[in-house]
């Protein structure tokens, strides 16, 4: 490690002010406090030593817990693949197609975002941040596998500039950044977001796992179907016309967004999220617990149509609700603050998204909207928790005065 | 049957190095500077010119806006330079000390017959009220208002405190006289916080006062969380507070008649050979305790006062007066840690469940392991960002304050807001633990104390 640090300190001087590749200066910075812990030490006044937990560590636990939602949506893919075209393949050519066919969008959306960082804080002459790195992590989970990669391209770069920076960078923005992302592609490009063709590789990935479709094969989401549905039954099936029920959601060998299918891969990264503490148990209960709440309502007094007929467990394993409401409604940043403000925050999210999903037709997927729409209002909820504290204070103060 | 008050918010860091019960010796140094800077907000008028003789109690410079209030020499003897910096900013006031003490004479005024008012402009003239502490703003007391109480807390609970109950040995009389003075300065209560559950402390003995005692972890024995608790501050009302050993100052004046300012400081911390107590005076120089009883060979941080509130002090400074703690901790530039966010460093102690620590810390692997010996420097171990994580600065602060809140209307400089949030009822100490366990790495202590700064400023 010795040479390593002697070699940053030997180049130190080119990224420095007056240096030949000062404008590379917050790259370097990047990656030697990547490499190395600052050695930046605590000022005169205040604390002198300091616990060892800093955002680096905090956003890599995030993506180690994206990991497994990762990898059996790489699985997903490709099985979804060889399904469609009527091959029978083993495990690693199924996982194989997949890891090709997610790759690219991982790359291009992390080297747009991070591009994109670098340049910001080079601006702002800043340190650069590790907010998206989650970001870039999530973009990818949470879009069809026939999104055009140029489209990926535009969209992160219009949600980390337009719902990040311009705010002031991580933990100054108002909307989760990575699902700014998906709404634009949503709002931007509707063809490629839904509809029956867009949720499974059917062509080739990097030229890999060529074949043509067999016949009597329908790509449509199992929310999708509920949502076009011609009669009030709620019946889904899977891409050749078997019935799916519960536990084909949880185990999630299933049409959908690359990350969101399985619940047993969001479960294993919920766990890692809980127990190190870094997602609220309090935001993520209270989502769950919101839509199955509005899932009964709606099962028990909704209209006669076959979304609300919807079995209000099967509105949990199914569609992103689980990955939001793991991934994303947690995000501290544009979640509540306040610990009451998170219960509130998070019922309100899990009804809203079964009350998208129920009553629009138009969105079969109601939980990306629920949470951008609450996103809003988390700053509001927080007002008036912190207002109950304010007004305490204040009758304190008017009784001591008696 | 006294209060008692429990809460299980709060921290206690677990770093090496406490002082044995042990006075090593005294350690005065031969030359001793009083330090304007060291009592905040003062705007210092020098009184004294080089040459000049003293005495212990001869004032040596007063408050421009108090003129009345005087900072006292702790030692007789000659002042060998009024020290100035930059735009003539006054840095010290060196005193070369005699080898035997001489005392200025108040001429052992009793207390008995004293009203409060008199109390009041002895200690003021004496050079004892700097010791006398208010909230809000965490400043000297303004001599002109009346407190509506007065706290002391007989227990520190910070890193390595030094422990009251062994340094107050034998002097609990001068304690008691300290607490009936004060007890004519308020038309309330004058309240002693005490540790719980701490056999034989001499501390419930203590008479004229309204006992509470207090369980948990650290702050809980900090006085402005005891307040909170008690007797909360409102917009208008002020409180004072006085250090353990500061009330002696006030109980051998009003008993000896004269200013006797000696005091047990402990000096602590992994990088001290021999930790231990030492009897002292405020302004000796730090040098004397260090020198042969650190560790060598790495660069050292000195601290004043404990290492999560204190102040950083170079080699040839001077002891800060209300400082009852020297710390030393590795520096920490010399070292540089590979990937240190992604490691595992089972030798660093974390509040957070994103290290092995709290696992280590359980019964069943302390068994397997041992005590695991944690390693401290003085890096912040990370780049300073906006706040990200919620909910991590409550869990450290056992008072009735939402301190995101608070902080934020601090950055911003919301005076409105910082009233409404509790502004008036927080000290820079009382936040430390928050800096500790901040993933943003926020100088939090810094940003409240120029807060507090800025209120007092607007509002007074």
């Amino acid at each position: 490690m010795n040479a390593l640090r002697n070699f940053m300190d030997k180049i130190k001087p080119y990224f420095e002010k007056g240096g030949k590749l000062e404008k590379l200066h917050s790259v370097y910075d990047g990656f030697e406090t990547f490499l190395f812990v600052p050695t930046t030490t605590a000022p005169k006044y205040g604390s002198h030593i300091h616990d060892p937990v800093d955002t680096k560590r905090t956003m890599s636990t995030v993506i180690v817990a994206l990991v497994p939602a990762l990898l059996f949506g790489m699985y997903n893919v490709g099985y979804q693949h060889y399904l469609a075209i009527g091959q029978d393949v083993n495990f690693w050519t199924e996982f194989l197609f997949g890891f090709l066919a997610v790759l690219p969008y991982i790359v291009v959306s992390y080297a747009v975002g991070l591009g994109i960082e670098f340049i910001g804080a080079q601006i702002k002459g800043e340190e650069i941040q590790e907010g998206f790195l989650v970001t870039g992590f999530l973009i990818p989970l949470i879009i069809p596998i026939n999104t055009p990669l140029w489209m990926v391209a535009v969209a992160t770069a219009f949600a980390v500039i337009f719902a990040k920076e311009v705010f002031g960078g991580t933990g100054m923005n108002i909307f989760n950044v990575a699902l700014v992302a998906r709404a634009f592609l949503f709002f931007g490009y509707p063809t490629h977001m839904s509809g029956d063709s867009v949720w499974i590789r059917t062509g080739t990935a990097l030229g890999f796992g060529g074949g043509n479709v067999v016949d009597a094969f329908s790509g449509a989401t199992p929310l999708g179907q509920i949502a076009t549905a011609s009669t009030s039954v709620p019946h889904i099936t899977d891409t050749f016309g078997h019935s799916l029920g519960f536990w084909d959601g949880f185990v999630g060998l299933i049409p959908g967004s690359v990350g969101e299918t399985s619940i047993i891969a969001i479960m294993l990264g919920a766990f890692i999220l809980l127990i190190t503490e870094v997602a609220s148990w309090k935001t993520m209960l209270s989502v769950f617990f919101g839509g199955a709440l509005m899932g009964i309502v709606f099962n028990l007094f909704g209209p006669d149509t076959a979304a609300a007929h919807f079995p209000w467990y099967n509105h949990l394993v199914f569609g992103g609700f689980a990955f939001g409401a793991v991934f994303m409604a947690t995000d501290p940043v544009t979640s509540a603050r306040t610990e009451k403000g998170k219960w509130i925050y998070g019922l309100l999210i899990g009804c809203l998204a079964i009350i998208i999903r129920v009553l629009n037709p138009g969105y079969a997927e109601g939980m990306m909207l629920a949470i951008l729409l609450m996103n809003i209002f988390a700053p509001l909820i927080d007002f008036y928790v912190v207002d109950a504290n304010v007004k305490k204070r204040i009758s304190r103060a008017q009784k001591s005065i008696q | 049957m006294t209060n008692v008050i429990k809460t299980t918010k709060g921290l206690d860091i677990p770093i090496d190095g406490a002082a044995q019960k042990m006075i090593e010796r005294t350690v005065i140094s031969d030359i001793v500077a009083l330090v304007p800077d060291y009592y905040h907000g003062i705007i210092p008028k020098v009184l004294v010119r080089a040459g000049d003789r003293v005495k212990a109690g001869t004032p040596v410079f007063h408050d421009k806006i108090h003129e009345n209030l005087n900072i006292v020499s702790p030692v007789s003897g000659k002042v060998l330079a009024v020290n100035r910096g930059e735009k003539r900013k006054l840095i010290n006031i060196t005193i070369e000390r005699d080898v035997v003490n001489e005392y200025e004479n108040f001429g052992h005024p009793s207390l008995e017959s004293l009203s409060g008012e008199e109390i009041k402009s002895a200690l003021l003239k004496a050079g004892i009220w700097p010791y006398i502490k208010q909230r809000p703003y965490d400043v000297i007391a303004n001599p002109n208002k009346t407190p509506k109480s007065i706290f002391i807390s007989s227990f520190d609970t910070a890193p390595l405190a030094p422990d009251y109950n062994f340094i107050l040995k034998g002097q609990f009389a001068d304690f008691q006289t300290g607490i009936d003075a004060l007890a004519k300065l308020t038309p309330g209560k004058v309240h002693l916080g005490v540790k719980a559950n701490v056999p034989s402390n001499e501390f419930l003995k203590v008479k004229n006062v309204e006992i509470t005692e207090y369980e948990g972890p650290h702050p809980i024995g900090n006085v402005g969380i005891q307040i909170n608790h008690v007797d909360p501050i409102n917009k208008g009302e002020v409180v004072w507070t006085v250090n353990v050993q500061d009330m002696l100052y006030i109980g051998r004046f009003f008993n000896k008649g004269i200013i006797d300012l000696k005091k047990i400081i402990a000096l602590t911390g992994p990088e001290v050979i021999e930790p231990k107590y030492y009897t002292t005076l405020p302004g000796t120089a730090v040098a004397p305790f260090i020198n042969g009883n650190v560790h060598k060979g790495i660069p050292l941080r000195y601290i004043l006062g404990n290492v999560i509130s204190g102040i950083k002090v170079d080699i040839n400074d001077f002891i800060d007066p209300y400082a009852s703690q020297i710390f030393v901790i590795d520096e920490g530039t010399e070292i540089h840690e590979f990937l240190g966010w992604a490691m595992p460093r089972l030798n660093k102690f974390s509040a957070t469940k994103l290290f092995f620590t709290p696992l280590l810390q359980k019964k069943f692997f302390k068994k397997i392991f041992g005590d695991i010996k944690f390693s401290y420097d003085a890096r912040i171990l990370g780049g300073r960002r906006a706040i990200i994580m919620s909910n991590e600065y409550d869990r450290v602060l056992p008072m009735d304050i939402l301190p995101e809140y608070l902080f934020k209307a601090m950055i911003t400089g919301n005076i409105d807001k910082m009233e409404a949030l509790g502004g008036y009822e927080i000290a820079p100490e009382d936040v430390a633990l928050c800096e500790f366990v901040c993933t943003s790495k926020l100088p939090l202590q810094l940003i409240v104390r120029e807060a507090l700064d800025m209120m007092k400023k607007e509002l007074e």
